[in-house]
């Protein structure tokens, strides 16, 4: 009898081991069982690189170029924000900082990561947006850079402790030889730990631009979503994500807008499953 | 000559301005929502329903629902993610199977949170039928704090030694029985940590609940886990962008009682963890 029962919750505890993978399949599944039914109508060229967003139009114009310019341009602007600030703190965080101080710090970044993303959207809405409206004298502070700023620091906590897990997993030997050979602590850090590193950085930076493309509330609260291939980092921009946030609630059940919307879910799901594939690969060289 | 120490002055400057650029803000945030929403608070604001199309009265039901969806989220997740953490940490090898599952728990954890909205609007609403409601949003939000669960957990499984479980087995102990009172009773603060910073994740999070159950505006509470429900974050969403004329301080004040929801959550969590970590005598 007991000897069943173990056989029973063993095989239980193996099936919820294999639920994530379960999840992601059906995850993918579903968004091809709603978005694939746009391409009956529409191919999927005219669909990815199509100019103009205009789902309500009679007939619609489904074309999601200026969305994916406008999430690449945002989050390229968080990129260049995020990316020397993030590794910079992480260098700073794991060789550099007094031990008393880096337990601050880390709780700092921890505090950065946890705060919801509309409460980022909100606070950027009410600082960041005026500060950028008045800074360069425009109509509105709705911009892809109060975008990419705001979304930069949602990127830097996932930039920061996945880099600093990086550099503190680099071997002791490699920093006691280039001190050995008179190497400053700086020139060790700038040529032993960081090439030494250089793969987990790598990851870090790929999994805090994934974070970036897949950010929806506070991007959505404070790009302006203009749905216009944009022009400037200056101008209103709408991402992937807003676009599905800000129209899904309109979008009849079934309708062409509705499986289009779904079709740029799938775009993000392949983009993210690609960013964390390539990441998870980098990490996993580290390793070996 | 250049002059390494130079260099290294200049350069260790530049990594102090990148950190401060990081935590100065931060404080910042959190001192501007405490200052401006804290005066808002007060039982009213707290215990009444919202009133006048949400420019008065309380945020009653959307702390209500935000308390509900994430007791469902985690009823759902945390005996499954707790079950995949003893997979992963007690009966996996390392093959082919173990490294696809640790890769699909690293892309759950990656999809974008809207992602999952619509494939909580796919699954549950639509294709269960469960329609816009607590269930479905719950089940969502559970699907979407799984990775934190289980990553968590599995940390907190594998740092208790391997001597206990050694021990155990030597005294006759079946396996199972050696996980579930040696092993699990161990790990209990590691699992506490994850599931409180998944509750915490799954209260903040507004893109997931978008179509799965927000109300935009429901001034009752919810009669059932079929029914409809105003959350925290979505709250404050609507009436920071889509209704016009909201008074600042209702703004702020709900600001507020999410990040202090959430922090107090994190705080929590960071507390056992370091209690636990001083307290581990192995």
């Amino acid at each position: 009898m007991r000897k069943f029962k173990e056989f029973v919750i063993e095989k239980l505890i193996l099936l919820c081991g294999l639920a994530s993978i379960f999840f992601v399949i059906l995850i993918f599944l579903f968004l091809l069982k709603e978005g694939l039914a746009l391409f009956k109508i529409e191919s999927p060229l005219k669909f990815l690189f199509g100019k103009s967003w205009y789902p309500i139009s009679e007939p619609p114009r489904l074309g999601i170029l200026p969305l994916i310019l406008g999430s690449l341009l945002v989050t390229a602007g968080a990129a260049v924000i995020s990316v020397p600030i993030g590794v910079g703190c992480a260098v700073y965080i794991a060789e550099v900082a007094p031990l008393r101080i880096r337990e601050v710090l880390k709780a700092g970044i921890e505090l950065l990561a946890a705060i919801p993303s509309v409460v980022l959207g909100f606070i950027g809405m009410v600082t960041l947006v005026p500060l950028v409206k008045n800074m360069f004298h425009l109509p509105t502070g709705l911009t892809a850079l109060s975008g990419s700023i705001m979304l930069a620091f949602m990127a830097m906590p996932t930039i920061v402790s996945i880099a600093e897990d990086a550099l503190y997993s680099v071997p002791k030997t490699y920093k006691e030889g280039a001190f050995a050979l008179g190497a400053t602590h700086w020139q060790t850090i700038w040529r032993v730990m960081l090439p030494a590193a250089s793969s987990g950085i790598l990851a870090a930076v790929m999994l805090g631009i994934g974070r970036v493309i897949g950010e929806t509330m506070a991007v959505m609260m404070i790009t302006g979503n203009a749905a216009v291939i944009p022009r400037s980092i200056l101008a209103p921009v709408r991402t992937l994500t807003a676009t599905i946030a800000a129209e899904m609630g309109e979008a009849v059940v079934g309708s062409e807008h509705y499986f289009a919307l779904f079709a740029i879910g799938i775009v993000l799901f392949v983009i993210s499953f690609a960013i964390n594939v390539t990441a998870d690969l980098c990490l996993h060289k580290k390793q070996s | 000559m250049s002059h390494p120490h130079r260099t290294q002055n200049i350069a260790f400057f530049f990594l102090l301005l990148a950190t401060l650029l990081i935590v100065v803000p931060v404080g910042l945030i959190v001192v501007i929502i405490v200052q401006k929403g804290l005066p808002a608070i007060n039982g009213q604001f707290l215990l009444d329903i919202p009133r006048q199309g949400m420019r008065a009265g309380g945020i009653f039901p959307a702390i209500v629902g935000t308390v509900y969806l994430v007791t469902g989220a985690i009823i759902f997740a945390l005996p499954i993610g707790l079950l995949a953490a003893i997979y992963l940490s007690e009966y996996s090898r390392e093959n082919m199977l173990t490294r696809l599952i640790k890769l699909a728990i690293v892309n759950l954890a990656g999809v974008p949170s809207v992602v999952y909205g619509l494939f909580g609007l796919a699954l549950f609403v639509v294709f269960f039928k469960f329609g816009a409601s607590i269930l479905s949003g719950s089940l969502t939000l559970g699907i979407m704090i799984l990775p934190i669960i289980i990553t968590a957990s599995r940390e907190a499984l594998e740092s208790v030694p391997s001597s206990f479980r050694e021990v155990s087995l030597s005294l006759g102990a079946s396996k199972w029985q050696t996980i579930r009172h040696i092993v699990l009773p161990n790990a209990i603060p590691g699992i506490l940590t994850g599931t409180i910073l998944g509750l915490g994740r799954a209260a903040g999070e507004t893109a997931p609940i978008l179509f799965t159950v927000a109300a935009f505006y429901l001034p009752r509470l919810p009669h059932s886990i079929f029914d409809q429900a105003m959350a925290l974050p979505y709250h404050l969403y609507v009436i920071s962008t889509q209704v016009p004329n909201v008074d600042e301080k209702t703004r702020y004040g709900t600001a507020f009682v999410l990040l202090a929801l959430v922090l107090v959550m994190n705080i929590i969590a960071v507390v056992i963890r370091t209690k636990f970590r001083k307290k581990k005598k192995w």
